[in-house]
């Protein structure tokens, strides 16, 4: 990815910064430019998400692209944040069967990817199952 | 004008690595060891944790306790010998991930595994002046150590942030002052480009460790008109389970004193972490009017050491924030090649 497409989406990525509209009152994650309900009546503003959501939908990857090869098997999910909006993130720091359908999740930061050894680190959001008390696996 | 702490955090991640998983590896009696450092198991960075991440998430931690609007930060330092990037500040990136920035300077801190205080002192200096009004000093790790090295059984990953503010701005703590003890000691240290840093063994101990940490609280002891009796707890730099224990009992601490910060049995040496956890981990188990001693330890070599009075603010902002105690027990213990892995000893071709 090109140095300045990654810094142009450092709000949003680092600090969950979307969009809402002030008409229809819809949030929208990534942000837009246009509000695709109300058109030109449309009156958006920057909009800081919570990070609370829960999994809408996820699958776990076996077969990974390069940079996720040593992650493997890692889960990948859709997330339902509280605001509205829905955000596709790796759900991290869990072993794939302890993630359900409606598992309560908050975003973290976290290292995303890196542009080989030499290049920029990309840091953005990932998912964190809330368990209820903390856990102790073998 | 009187300083204090106004909102601290830490994290550790999940991973944990026993010392007995280790010790098999390298054939070694892994009870002589876990008698000899102190250590049981040690943090383990997951495979998309780094310097970065640790840092921010103990920087937002401390700002949910501290209940600031993050634009009010005016200095950002955070100190680490395992910032991601040679050249390209790790201060910026946090400022960013907890919006502090534009308006504030930052910079990142090097002093082995002191960087994490000398800039809460860096941030002392600047709200007494009126410079800033609040600074975020972070102290952050995720160690490197040689395979096989003594190290190894103990250089751990883990972080914890102070915010630095007046003391009548609702401080939780009241730093009522600070001493250090700078020499040029060199018994640990990296040279550029490599990826492992180098120790003088026993030479760390004496001459580096304990002449440095016993003469920063001794001063600071001094400075104040204090002895060990005033104090509630103790905290030091724990680069294994044993060296904090001596250096509290050679000053005339006892084990009550120094528990509640003791943190390096259960989670290794986080480096630049590791006293300020152990800060984190008393503040949370502190009342109003205790005295804590904080003294860090960097090699190279130096040792800052802070008195601080618990204020009543602790009672409420404490349970803003997960515990230090809810990292160490959330824990997955992995093998060595896993750990290897994470740790990027073991590439793949």
């Amino acid at each position: 990815m090109h140095v300045p497409r990654f810094w142009r989406e450092i709000p949003n990525r680092y600090n969950l910064i979307g969009t809402k509209c002030n008409h229809c009152n819809k949030v929208f994650f990534p942000p837009r430019a246009i509000c695709p309900n109300c058109r030109r009546v449309g009156n958006l503003e920057p909009c800081k998400l919570e990070g609370k959501g829960k999994v809408l939908s996820f699958t776990v990857v076996h077969v990974a692209p390069q940079d996720f090869k040593d992650q493997v098997p890692y889960v990948l999910a859709i997330i339902e944040l509280k605001e509205g909006p829905k955000l596709m993130a790796q759900v991290t720091d869990c072993d794939p069967d302890e993630v359900e359908i409606g598992a309560e999740v908050e975003i973290t930061f976290r290292r995303i990817k890196e542009d080989s050894e030499e290049g920029i680190i990309h840091y953005g959001p990932k998912a964190k199952l809330l368990r209820s008390k903390p856990s102790e696996q073998t | 004008m009187k300083v204090g702490i106004v909102g601290y955090g830490g994290y550790i991640p999940r991973y944990r690595l026993k010392v007995e998983e280790i010790a098999k590896v390298w054939g070694v009696n892994p009870r002589q060891i876990k008698r000899g450092l102190g250590v049981e198991e040690k943090s383990v960075p997951g495979p998309d944790e780094d310097t970065v991440t640790i840092s921010v998430e103990a920087a937002r931690n401390a700002l949910r306790r501290a209940g600031i609007d993050p634009r009010s930060i005016g200095a950002v330092y955070v100190g680490s010998e395992s910032h991601p990037y040679t050249v390209k500040p790790t201060a910026t990136i946090v400022s960013e991930a907890i919006g502090a920035t534009p308006e504030l300077t930052a910079a990142d801190f090097e002093f082995a595994c002191k960087a994490g205080t000398a800039g809460i002192q860096a941030c002392m200096g600047m709200v007494e002046s009126g410079m800033i009004k609040y600074g975020l000093a972070v102290g952050a790790d995720t160690a490197q150590s040689s395979p096989g090295d003594a190290l190894e059984y103990a250089a751990a990953a883990g972080g914890a942030a102070v915010i630095v503010g007046k003391a009548e701005d609702d401080a939780l703590a009241i730093i009522e002052g600070t001493y250090s003890y700078t020499t040029d000691t060199p018994d640990f240290w990296r040279r550029e480009m490599k990826p492992y840093p180098k120790h003088g063994g026993r030479f760390t101990g004496k001459p580096g460790y304990f002449k440095h940490t016993l003469s920063a609280a001794y001063g600071l002891l001094r400075q104040l008109k204090l002895t060990p009796k005033d104090f509630d707890h103790a905290v030091f730099h724990q680069p294994n389970g044993k060296f904090p224990v001596e250096a509290a009992k050679e000053l005339g601490f006892s084990m009550d004193q120094i528990r509640a910060g003791l943190l390096a049995p259960k989670i290794g040496n986080t480096y630049s972490g590791s006293s300020l956890l152990g800060l984190a981990s008393v503040l949370d188990q502190s009342k109003e009017g205790d005295r804590i001693l904080l003294v860090s330890y960097g090699s190279g070599a130096g040792s800052d050491a802070f008195s601080l009075i618990v204020t009543e603010s602790i009672e409420s902002k404490r349970d803003l924030s997960p515990k230090i105690s809810d990292f160490i027990e959330d824990k997955v213990y992995i093998d060595y090649a896993t750990y290897c892995k994470l740790t990027r000893k073991l590439v793949r071709k």
